[in-house]
Parts: C-alpha cells; structure tokens; sequence
C-alpha cells in the first residue's frame, strides 16, 4: 500500500517515554493541592496523553480528514451528554421556583 | 426498458438452500430475512395492543389483573419500539436498497450485516425469555428506583436483551456510514444522491451516537439489580433523574431513529408518483441531518415534570421547537413537489397522502407538548400517547407500507394487487384516525396513560378507540395476505413499474446477486424525470 | 469526503484504480474482498469503520463518565474517601503496564505494515502477556475489596472499615461505580486479549504483509482505546486524595 504512512520506531519509542513521563507528571501533581484547579489539571494531563496515544499510536494523524472528523464528533457527542446534564444538575434552584 | 421476463439468477435463486440464506452476505437477502422477522414482531406486539384496547373497552379493570395490565402495556413499547420500528425501514427497505442506490455491490461490511440480524435474534430471543418468565411491568421507560430495586418481573433479563439488541442497531448504522462515505459510484457525489440516502445517513449517525448511551444504562439498571450496586436507588443516594436523563439522552433520538427512514422513503415516492425533482432538494437534504443533530438536544423535553431545573426545561422547550423547523421543511417541500407534479394514484401515493396529514398533525401536537404550561397538564395523559403514535404508526408505519409496496416489485419481481393495497392503505387510515385522535381528547380531559381504569365519561371515546384498533387490524393484516400471494401468483413485474428515476430501477426485478452488471458511472442528478418518459405500470 | 475516483473519470465501462501503476481488474489481491475495488479502498474503509465503532464506544463509557460526574459533583467528600482506599501504587503500575502494551501494540502494526513477521509475533506476544498482566494485577485489586468488605451490596462495609463519618452511603455509591467502570473496563481488556490471540495465530501464519494488514491495523485500533479508557480511569478513580496523603499505597 504505496499510501500508507509507516511511522518510525523511534516516533513510537519517544511517544512512549513521554506517556511514562506524564503518567509520572500525573501522580506528582495529584500530589499537590491546586484546590479548584486539581481537576482541570489532571483532566488536561490526561488529554494529552490520549491525544498522544491518538494522533501517533492509533495514526489518527496520517488518516483522511473524514476519519479525524469522525473522532471529533464522538468527543463532541460526549460533550453533549455532559453539557446538558449538568446543565440541569449545576443550574437548580436559578431561577427561584420553590423545588426546581 | 421494460422487460417482462424473470431473471433466471436474481439474488432469490442462487445459490438454493436455507444454509445458503443463513449464511448469506448479500444485503438483499439479509434486507428480507430481516423483514421476515419484525414481521412476526409486529404481529406479536399487535397482540398486546390488542390486549390493552380490549381492556379499555369498559371502564373497570376487569379483564386483566392489574399486574397482567402493565405487563401488556410495557411490552407492547418494548417490543414495538425496539423489535419492529427501530430495525423497520433501515433493516429491511435501507438494507435492500443503500448499496444499489449508492451503485455499490454490496453494503462495506457485508459480514457484519449478517451478524446485525443474528444479534437482533439474539436480542429478541433473550427479551422474550423475559416475556415468558416474569414478563416485565415497567413500562417500556424502565423508570428507576422501580425497575432497578421494586419489581419483580425480569427486569434483568429484558436489560440484557435491549442490550443486546443495540448493537445490532449500531452495526446497522456503522455500515451504511461507510458505504454512504467510500463505495459510491464515480461520478455519484453526494447531492446526485436520493433523498433516502441522505435520510438514511443521518439516521445512522443517531443509531451510532445516541444506542451505546441506552445500551450501557440498562447495563446499569440490570447491574444495580443484579449486583446490588446502587445508581439510581434514592434508598443509597442514587438519583433516579439521572437515569431519566441517560435513558432519554438515547431515547428521543430514537424516535428520530424511527421517523427519519420514512421521512427518506416519502421523499423517494413523492418524487416518483408526482414524477418530477424533489421540490428544494438540498433542503431536504440537510433538513435529515439538522433533525439528526438537533434531535440530540432536545430530551429533558421528557422530564418537565421530574424536579429537572426550570432553567434547563426552558433552554430544551426552546430547542424542541426549533427541532420542528426541518420537518416542516420537509412536509413543505413534498407538497410542493406534488403540486403541479403529474401525480399518479396508484397505491404507494395512497400511503405517502395518508403519512402526511398524519405526521403534520402528529409533529403539531409535539409542539403542544413542548410547551412546558402545557406539558404539566398533558404529560403522562393519553394525549402524549396519541401524539406518539400519530408520529409511530401514522407516520413512521405508513411510510413503511409504502415503501413496502413500492419496491415490493423490486424485491420479489411480482405485482401486487393494486385494489387490495389501495383498500389497506383506506383501512389503515381510517382504522388509525378512530383509534388516537379520541386519545387526544381523552389526554386533553385529563385520562392518564398506562391506566387499566377509567371514569365512566370516558368510556365512549375509549370504545370508539377500541373499535378503531380493530379496523386498523384489518388493514395491516391485508398486506400479509396480499403480497404474499402476489410472490406465488403475482405477475411478473418490469425492471420499472414505476416508471421511476434511481439506480434500483435500472437493474432487473429482481436483481442479480452483485446488482449491476457493468460498473456504474452517474452523470445526472437524482430525480431527473423528462417529461417524454415512458411509463409501464403493472 | 473525496471520491476516490472523482480525479479519474474513466471511459464507460473501464475499472480505474488510483494509486496503482499496474492494478488491473484481473491482478486481485486475494485478500481483496469482492465488493471494494482496491487494497486501498478496503483498508480506509476497514480503518473508518473502526473509527465509527470507537465512537460508539466513546458514549458506552461516557454514560458511566457521566454517571460519576454528576455523583462526584454531588457527594465530593465520599469520591476522595472512596478514592482513598484504592492503592494508587497498583494503579500507576496498571497504567505504565498499558502504555507499555500500546507501544508494543504499535509495533506490531508497524511490523505487519513492513511485512516483518517475526517482529509482528513478538510484539502481539508481548501485547496480550502485559494486556493479562493488567488483569492480574486487577484481580488482586477486587480481591482485596472484597477481603475489606467494600464491595456494594448487603456486606458494603459490614465490618465498619468506613467510619459513619465518611458517609458509607455514598461512599458506596463510589464503589459501585469504580466497579463498572473497571469492571466493564476489564470486560474490553478480555475481548481486546482475545481478539490479539486471533490476530497472533494469524501473524503466524504469515497472513499479513505490506498489502493486507488490515485486521492487525483496525485490532489495534481497539487496543488504544482501551488504553486511552484507562489513561481517564487512573486520575479519576485512583488519584482523588493524593494531595491528602492518607492513601491506601
């Protein structure tokens, strides 16, 4: 397949160690308190990783745009789910109706 | 065009045998192994409407138990919703149909289509082990703590049968994504294609999005049962909203599920009997993904009434209304087609005029029930009931039977009786509108939904209602007798009967196995009726 | 959404294959499957709709995701208590486990894309021992919760391992969702094992090369995102109350 993109060992290799490297990154800080923020950084170090393990592992990068589409929408979709729940759960009692 | 003999190797004949049909790959026969079976799941959950309209006929609860009585009524949802209208057209008409008229030979995993029936089997067989043990009383909603904690039916057991059957839904979808997207033809982009693509398309994305969500609650539901972990029991601090809002995050793009297909089969019929280009192709187009995407916004429409914020009740009344936008763009736009079209009235128009009046005033009283004022007054009554199914069965089942008989030729290479189509498409109509719309004024006056009793003012309407499900009856059961008999004794049907645009016409009735026997290359649009085409009608 | 064949419209009647110098309708590929009209067409077509599968399997855990959102907004004293007693130490191994297994999972692709069998063997080898390993390591970890009696149900902290005031009730509510996330979880990991030891018996025998690697490519797919499931698990349900210092190890 004349097309198809064959990654370097030593891409994976690198993309490796940094997700050693961050899993550590994500222990450290945990270890810390940044108060509001522990959720937002643990959430973003896990992004990373996962886009890591998405765009070299699972060459997302060297897919056709559709594919990658493909994989945005599942994540907006989970987005959705989230959104609009919390949206009930995170907005009770706004608008000073006795029990809603 | 017109050829009056039958193929001698369509895809019925070869290769014989029933391991040949059980391990077939090709999507036509996959398309009629599937109708064979939510054939029979349409006749089973009849029979347990049939059970409620017997019951409702007085107004005491003295033909079921009590008991008996929310067992009928949830199986009825249950197996209608999941066994017959979800896989309805997608399974049977889009399996049939989405390669050919993508001028494809086959859907881009034909294995996987095989093992969506087996699964939807396997769905169906475990779900009646459930029927048949316990049975189950939740209603078809399977509302926690209830049905998680209280009931003692097989609740677990029909869980894991809806389970299962999703997935069948969600191989379905995954197919015809990838078809729709890698095997067109050369020269077919995506605006030469017919409307029932784009329907089709944009139902599966719903099926891919939205099934998983409901697969892994009743997982949750069955586990909080059967595992003793606790998620929406209150008695551990669960929520039972939350699996209001689970269960509907999935189950209101369900309904798109189960309406858009006919939306795609009503755009195909209206432009071949009207025999002119659909009127504002592109918005009907779009229309089916923008119902498909908004569609996922709209749920907590369902929970008005569970101690769901005002706040978010106000922002999803307000997206509920705009989700009624494309499908008026549709009704419009098909009307507008038929007008000053050459329309011809042979059978399947007969189907696509009664879809119409009934979807319209089946989508109009959703708008009522968008209304949150309105809601609290109408929710769980009997007007909701009638609403839905204006939408299920005036709607979605209409478009079923007339997408039925209009490819009918195209499955089978028979000819159907057109008098007795045309008397099933008046019965059904008629039968329909006496059984719901009395359900409208029995929700507005207040009767509650799922209720095996009633005040005696209401009795009238609930028997005319009654006797309307037995008219209906005899309109769906016509068909069975009918089409069946035209596959023995019915004539030989040209390759166009129709005289219709679309790949599916081009090839022989019934097709070749691989449908086409030279590459197909598009150069027209969708639609492209001249006004010297030759017309044969059988 | 380009057409493969939108740049080459042939004559009537003749099969273009785009990429190829001298593919013709008769030199088929033996892997190549009927309907598809080339290699290329069959593997973006394989790799899509494996894409199109994870996406569905995005929202399968995102109910469960969501599940714990709205608790863990709710109850947030119970989620660091519940965390508390998970061993962030047989955590951190399990996720340095997976990476490891997604590295070797990698490899493996890349072997079969470079028609390498020896280096295809090895690497699903090593795969499906790490993917066990992580199971192992799980089943010392529900061991364990069942040995303290916190597992949900009647038993759910009969011996008072949790204090009353460390709210029991929801404490077990964080169980029971630590138990499906992780169990559903393990659930894709055995699939995922499975699924490796086919691909590997397959390897063997020296199916796939540079032109048909698909199965190897679209299972590999799979076994990230199981990966990446965890990469959200380990924060989310081991590393609550880290910064508290009072964890199991």
């Amino acid at each position: 397949m004349s097309s198809a993109h064959v990654t370097p060992v030593r891409t994976y290799v690198l993309v490796f160690l940094a997700l050693l490297v961050l899993t550590g990154v994500t222990y450290l800080v945990a270890l810390q308190d940044f108060g509001w923020m522990n959720t937002p950084i643990a959430m973003g170090v896990a992004l990373l990783k996962a886009g890591l393990v998405v765009m070299i592992f699972m060459g997302l990068r060297y897919n056709t745009p559709l594919t990658k589409v493909v994989a945005i929408a599942g994540l907006f979709w989970l987005l959705i789910l989230f959104g609009l729940t919390l949206n009930d759960y995170l907005t009770r009692g706004w608008l000073g109706v006795p029990g809603r | 065009m017109s050829n009056a003999v039958q193929p001698r190797n369509s895809y019925l004949d070869a290769p014989y045998g029933v391991a040949a049909w059980l391990l077939t790959k090709d999507h036509k026969r996959i398309a009629i192994l599937y109708l064979i079976s939510i054939t029979l799941f349409f006749a089973v959950g009849g029979m347990f409407a049939a059970g409620i309209r017997m019951e409702l006929l007085t107004p005491r609860g003295d033909l079921w138990t009590p008991d008996l009585y929310n067992k009928l009524f949830t199986l009825h949802g249950v197996v209608m919703v999941f066994f017959f209208l979800i896989p309805s057209i997608p399974a049977v008409l889009g399996n049939f149909l989405m390669p050919i008229m993508c001028g494809a030979k086959d859907l881009a995993f034909p294995r996987i289509n095989l093992l969506s029936w087996y699964i939807y089997l396997l769905g169906a067989t475990v779900t009646l082990a459930a029927v048949f043990n316990g049975g189950l009383d939740t209603g078809w909603t399977f509302y926690t703590p209830y049905s998680s904690v209280s009931s003692q039916t097989s609740v677990t057991t029909a869980a894991v049968g809806v389970f299962i059957t999703g997935f069948s839904s969600i191989l379905t979808g995954l197919n015809f994504i990838v078809t729709v997207h890698r095997m067109r033809a050369p020269g077919l982009t995506w605006f030469r294609l017919p409307l029932f693509v784009w329907a089709i398309y944009a139902t599966s994305l719903v099926m891919i999005l939205g099934t998983p969500v409901i697969a892994i609650t009743v997982l949750l539901v069955g586990a909080e049962r059967a595992l003793h972990l606790g998620f929406f029991d209150p008695a551990r601090g669960g929520d039972p909203v939350l699996f209001q809002h689970l269960f509907w995050f999935y189950s209101h793009p369900a309904v798109y599920i189960m309406i858009l297909p006919g939306m795609g089969v009503i755009s195909e019929l209206v432009a071949a009997m009207s025999r002119k280009q659909v009127f504002g192709y592109s918005f009907v187009a779009f229309s089916s993904l923008a119902i498909a995407i908004l569609g996922f916004l709209v749920w907590g429409h369902h929970l008005f009434v569970s101690s769901q914020s005002i706040y978010a009740g106000l922002v999803f009344s307000i997206i509920s209304m705009l989700v009624a936008i494309p499908s008026a763009v549709k009704t419009f736009n098909w009307t507008a087609t038929m007008y000053k079209g050459s329309v011809s009235w042979e059978s399947p128009t007969w189907w696509v005029v009664g879809f119409m009046g009934l979807f319209t005033i089946g989508g109009l009283t959703g708008l009522f029930l968008a209304t949150i004022g309105l809601d609290i007054h109408l929710t769980d009554t009997y007007f909701v009931v009638a609403h839905f199914h204006y939408i299920m069965v005036g709607g979605a089942i209409m478009a079923y039977m007339g997408g039925l008989h209009f490819w009918w030729p195209k499955m089978t290479g028979k000819l159907y009786s057109e008098g007795a189509a045309k008397t099933s498409a008046v019965l059904v109509f008629v039968g329909f509108n006496l059984t719901f719309f009395p359900q409208f004024l029995l929700g507005y006056m207040g009767m509650p939904r799922r209720y095996q009793a009633y005040p005696d003012e209401f009795q009238v309407l609930n028997v005319l209602s009654s006797a309307g499900a037995g008219v209906l009856f005899l309109g769906y059961v016509l068909p069975a007798f009918y089409l069946t008999y035209s596959i023995f004794k019915g004539a030989q049907s040209p390759a166009n009967p129709w005289g219709a645009t679309g790949l599916e016409w081009t090839i022989a009735s019934p097709p070749p196995t691989f449908n086409f026997d030279e590459e197909v290359i598009v150069t027209e649009p969708a639609y492209n009726y001249k006004p010297t085409r030759e017309v044969h009608v059988g | 959404m380009a057409n493969p064949h939108e740049h080459a419209l042939p004559a009537a009647g003749l099969t273009h294959t785009p990429g190829h110098d001298a593919a013709h309708a008769h030199e088929h590929n033996p892997n190549l499957q009927h309907h598809f009209y080339s290699m290329e067409q069959q593997l973006e077509a394989s790799t899509l709709g494996m894409w199109v599968f994870l996406v569905t399997e995005i929202m399968f855990f995102g109910g469960m995701f969501m599940v714990y959102i709205v608790y863990r907004i709710a109850y947030p004293e119970a989620w660091v208590h519940g965390s508390n007693h998970l061993k962030v130490s047989l955590g951190a191994l399990n996720t340095g486990v997976l990476i490891c297994s997604s590295l070797t999972m990698a490899l493996a692709v890349r072997a079969a894309q470079i028609g390498s069998r020896r280096g295809q063997v090895l690497n699903l080898l090593l795969t499906i021992v790490l993917g066990t390993v992580f199971l192992v390591v799980k089943y010392f970890e529900y061991a364990e919760k069942f040995e303290l009696h916190l597992v949900p149900g009647p038993d759910f902290n009969s011996t008072g391992v949790i204090p009353l005031a460390n709210d029991p009730t929801h404490q077990q509510l964080f169980f029971s969702i630590y138990f499906m996330l992780t169990g559903v979880h393990a659930a894709h990991m055995i699939v995922g094992i499975v699924l490796m030891m086919v691909i590997l018996v397959m390897a063997m025998r020296g199916r796939f090369d540079s032109s048909y690697y698909t199965p190897v490519e679209i299972s590999g797919l799979y076994w990230h995102f199981v990966d990446i499931v965890w990469i959200f698990l380990f924060p989310l349900l081991y590393l609550l109350g880290a910064h508290l210092g009072a964890h199991g190890g």
